[in-house]
């Protein structure tokens, strides 16, 4: 594995990432956390899709749940606290992911890749129909959750460096779980599934309640990367659950590289900056306000001409 | 309800219905047959409208002739547009895995819509009923049916006929069937099969933008309209089975239904149920309803 041969790699990346705050300023540093929030986003799908081998469309579904369970748990005049509204939105997401992978897996393929996205729709017209979250004008967090023991107060989300820290600690947390759970049993059975799920099953694997696990874990980190973006904003619409963020977060972790954890990192990274570059009106001008032209023909041009991602382009061996 | 108001909604579902079977159909083609998931056919949808809009000018000054003109000129455009964009395009894709052809026809989305910006800007345009049919056909004391949606059901009807009579009836429907089955044994009994891709890509790109040309005086002329259909009509197509057209008509059908209605007896919940229906089904059809091949 590439990664053993670079093991200061991932470690090099979260010294950069720590001391950031300190040498981009704030307005970068906010950019980073968003980034790092999407980076947590692609690691739920990548357990998906890059190690489980089942092509989710309906992510941004448990990104929104997460988000919203955020906004609507929360009190709107004190701090809430951390240590239960933090578990509350995520349960949310990973309730969600039971309900919507004990049906689609019944499904495979390009069906599994529709029933998925039709679930989602689901959720999102939910939100997006009817008074419970604010219809489409969405809602504000108007108090930041934070931690508090007694009288003491650990966290503060409300400040910015703060936030900052606790995303990259989460990052860093999710990143560590994803790849001990990879090379753990359950990690070996899921590979398996990718490269042939009939064979599982002939070895004597209920591969059902695997996938349905994976896929309850990744509605869990994407309601946490969910629960950080409402948080970072203190705003949440229905825009969060479309399946334009489905899509994008795909485009991120097979821009990076399926099969790779850095991947999803590298490609929420790559994404996100190149969409900021299209939109920057100092590099294009007035034509900036059409960057979706820009991104449009990179992403084109990136899967034409990097069929394996931008981590292929590290990773010199064959295929 | 009253009768009458049952029968114009559900003259609406057939119409509405009949419509998303046009853009379905070139999809459940192209993926049946050359195995390409075209995120992009949407956007043919909506180009065909703004077509609508933009040319209908430029086809009044030139050739005369108002609406149905430029829905020939519209057509004529678009299968060159098809012809085009599956040989440098999208004949690149079927080699490629499904994963790959959704990015690059969702980067072809982006590029679409933009181009759509550029040309003819963001904002929502109306197109005239042509006069020949705006009027419309009294129902009961009150209510009364627009002529120009019957047109459409009509034209829909009539394509949909054609497009089941060159499937059964003609050499080149038994080929396409039979590349769609086997590529390779087509291929070795001396059929161009590339040339018969070109031809069923650049048909289902017409019959889209035919679809966007004639729904746009109903729907009216807006950005984004291409994704709204293309959602709708992947699970038209997933319902009625991949590849299958009969399975097509039948979903669309059905679910040209269920959003009519559901507007109507249960206003809150009509987004909802459409996925609702399609969940369901999946369920008990894990495959769609007929599954081709």
């Amino acid at each position: 594995m590439n990664a053993r041969a670079l093991p200061w790699l991932p470690l090099a990346g979260v010294a950069v990432l720590a001391a950031y705050p300190w040498i981009g300023g704030e307005y970068s540093a906010s950019l980073v956390a968003r980034i790092m929030i999407y980076a947590i986003f692609a690691l739920s799908l990548e357990l998906l899709v890059g190690t489980t081998g089942l092509v989710c469309f309906g992510q941004a579904a448990f990104f929104g749940i997460g988000a919203y369970g955020a906004v609507l748990l929360a009190s709107q005049e004190l701090p809430s606290s951390l240590a239960w509204l933090l578990p509350a939105s995520v349960g949310l997401a990973a309730v969600y992911a039971l309900l919507m992978g004990a049906l689609s897996l019944r499904t495979k393929g390009v069906y599994f890749i529709m029933v998925t996205l039709a679930f989602a729709q689901m959720a999102y017209y939910v939100i997006h129909d009817t008074p419970l979250g604010g219809g489409t004008d969405g809602i504000y967090l108007y108090v930041k959750p934070g931690l508090a023991l007694g009288d003491t107060v650990l966290l503060d989300l409300e400040r910015g460096s703060v936030f900052y820290g606790f995303t990259l600690a989460c990052l860093v947390a999710v990143y560590a779980a994803l790849a001990m759970l990879q090379r753990s049993r359950f990690g070996h059975a899921l590979a398996g599934i990718k490269a042939n799920e009939q064979r599982m099953r002939a070895a004597g694997f209920s591969t059902y309640p695997y996938k349905l696990a994976a896929f309850v874990l990744s509605g869990a980190i994407a309601g946490l990367a969910g629960f950080l973006f409402a948080v970072k904003d203190g705003f949440v619409n229905p825009e969060l659950l479309s399946w334009h963020l489905s899509g994008s977060v795909l485009i991120m972790i097979i821009l990076g590289g399926l099969g790779h954890l850095r991947g999803a990192v590298i490609g929420a990274f790559a994404y996100v900056l190149l969409e900021e570059l299209f939109k920057s009106e100092a590099v294009f001008g007035s034509f900036a306000r059409h960057w979706h032209l820009g991104l449009g023909l990179v992403i084109i041009l990136s899967v034409a001409l990097l069929p394996r991602g931008l981590v292929g382009l590290l990773d010199r061996r064959p295929a | 309800m009253d009768f009458a108001t049952f029968l114009i909604q559900c003259l609406n579902g057939l119409q509405y219905g009949l419509l998303l079977f046009l853009v379905a159909s070139g999809l459940t083609l192209i993926f049946g047959i050359m195995g390409v998931i075209n995120l992009a056919h949407g956007s043919f949808y909506m180009i065909g409208a703004y077509m609508a809009f933009a040319l209908a000018p430029w086809v009044d000054s030139v050739l005369g002739g108002g609406f149905f003109t430029t829905l020939l000129v519209g057509t004529v455009l678009a299968v060159v547009l098809g012809y085009l964009l599956e040989w440098t395009f999208f004949s690149y894709l079927y080699e490629r895995e499904h994963l790959q052809q959704v990015l690059m026809t969702y980067g072809l989305i982006l590029v679409f819509e933009e181009l759509r910006s550029l040309l003819v800007g963001d904002d929502v345009h109306g197109v005239k009923v042509p006069e020949l049919l705006a009027g419309s056909i009294p129902l009961g004391d009150v209510m009364s049916y627009p002529v120009y949606r019957l047109f459409i059901s009509g034209v829909c009807l009539a394509l949909a006929l054609g497009m089941y009579l060159v499937f059964t009836r003609t050499r080149l429907g038994m080929r396409i069937r039979a590349g769609s089955t086997n590529r390779e044994m087509v291929q070795s009994l001396g059929v161009d099969i590339r040339l018969l891709y070109r031809v069923v890509f650049a048909a289902g790109v017409a019959i889209a933008v035919f679809a966007g040309m004639i729904a746009s005086p109903v729907s009216s002329v807006y950005p984004g309209m291409g994704n709204q259909v293309l959602i709708i009509c992947f699970v038209v197509v997933v319902i009625g089975g991949i590849g299958s057209i009969r399975g097509a008509l039948l979903a669309a059908l059905l679910i040209g239904f269920v959003d009519t209605f559901g507007k109507v007896l249960l206003p809150q919940a009509a987004g909802v149920l459409v996925y609702l229906l399609m969940a369901a089904i999946l369920l008990v059809k894990p495959d769609g309803l007929f599954k081709a091949g």
